[in-house]
Parts: structure tokens; sequence; C-alpha cells
């Protein structure tokens, strides 16, 4: 995955057993700060529009750097 | 004959003014989910019935509107080709289950367990008036009243 910003991370799991339709992604970055969930992942999904019409079936999980932390 | 005419031509003819730069198809597609998402307070697009889902994500979002006991209308996108699609235009997300709260789209199954994780559906569900059972079963419990 692209990286959405420069003080980012993801995490891609693919647990299609490599049929490559079922994914979940982790993505921590700081350009989530003061975003709603629903703003989150649509920022995702943006980025992502052409590989998730491949995807059957997508997961995912945002996270700011501080929350990142927070939770690790 | 004239009011057969004017029965039909009127509601495309309002269509082409609403909305001049989409084919007609996905126009009346958009104006049915218009009314479904407004029918009820909450409404859940997914694949399969409350009592038999078809995926496990739409079968995640059944089980948590169970949790809280939400009376809800549910649409099942794999009976309507057009609504599988129109609903993803719709509300310009790209999978399924989707849920509505008060006309709003408010996320997929993700959104909904994060949002039942931290107390938010609760919020959002007392906003349009509906008392979640997860509320009145901590109210009933003594253990919890001593919390607060």
């Amino acid at each position: 995955m692209d990286p959405i910003h420069e003080n980012s991370l993801s995490e891609v799991t693919d647990e299609s057993d490599g049929c490559g339709a079922k994914f979940s992604v982790l993505v921590v970055s700081d350009k989530f700060q003061g975003k709603p969930l629903l703003a989150r992942h649509r920022l995702v999904n943006s980025v992502l529009q052409e590989e998730l019409k491949t995807i059957h079936a997508f997961t995912q999980k945002t996270l700011t750097v501080e929350q990142w932390k927070a939770q690790s | 004959m004239n009011n057969l005419l004017r029965r039909n031509l009127l509601p495309i003819y309002n269509n082409a003014i609403k909305l001049t730069y989409r084919p007609f198809a996905d126009a009346a597609t958009k104006e049915k989910i218009d009314k479904i998402v407004k029918n009820n307070k909450v409404v859940v697009f997914m694949k399969g019935v409350p009592d038999a889902p078809r995926c496990g994500f739409s079968n995640a979002v059944v089980q948590i509107m169970r949790m809280h006991a939400v009376p809800y209308d549910s649409h099942d996108v794999l009976a309507d080709e057009n609504i599988r699609q129109g609903i993803k235009d719709y509300s310009n997300w790209p999978t399924i289950p989707q849920v509505f709260i008060n006309g709003e789209f408010v996320g997929g199954c993700d959104i909904m367990l994060q949002m039942h994780q931290s107390g938010e559906l609760v919020e959002e569900l007392k906003k349009v008036g509906i008392k979640s059972a997860l509320l009145t079963a901590a109210e009933e419990s003594p253990k919890s009243e001593e919390k607060k």
C-alpha cells in the first residue's frame, strides 16, 4: 500500500489463503488525527479505490500514531 | 390514455431535472434507496436476511443489532442487483453491509464493531430515540450503579 503520510505505518494481512480477495489492514497515520472513524475509513478506501474493486472482503483498523503507541 | 402517459412520463421528467448528469436507471435506484433509508430510524443493507445472513460481516452487524435490541429494517442486496450496486454508489462505500441511522450512512461492519466497543453506538441510538438493551441491562444491574 502507498503510504498516506510520511509518518505512517501500514500492515496488510492476506486472509484469503492466497486467492487475494480477502484482506485486513492496519493503518497508522497522523493524518487520522481529529478525524472520525468514518472519515478515516473513507480516506483509506479512496487510496485503495482501484484495488477494492477486486477485493471481496476488506477489514480495516485506522489509528493515529498516538493511539497505536497506547495499544502496543 | 392521456392519464397513462402522464403517469409514466412525469416521474422520468422529474428525475431528469434532479439528476441530469446521471442515467435514468441510476436516478431511479437512488430515489428508491433514498426512500428505503428514510423509512426507518435504523436501516441495514446486508447479504441474506437477519435470520440467515449469508456473509460473516453481515452476520456481525446482525449480532450487534441483536445485542442492543435495535428495531431495524433490513434489505438483502443479493435479492436485487440494482440495490447491490446502487447502495455502494449512494453512500460512496465499497462494501456490504451498510448501516444507516436517521437516513445517514454510519458505516460498515468494522465501524459498527468499533462503535459498539467504544460505546458510541449507544449514544448514536440515543440520539434517534432508541434505548440500547445494553444500557437498560446496565441500569438494572446494581454493580454498574456503584460504578457511577
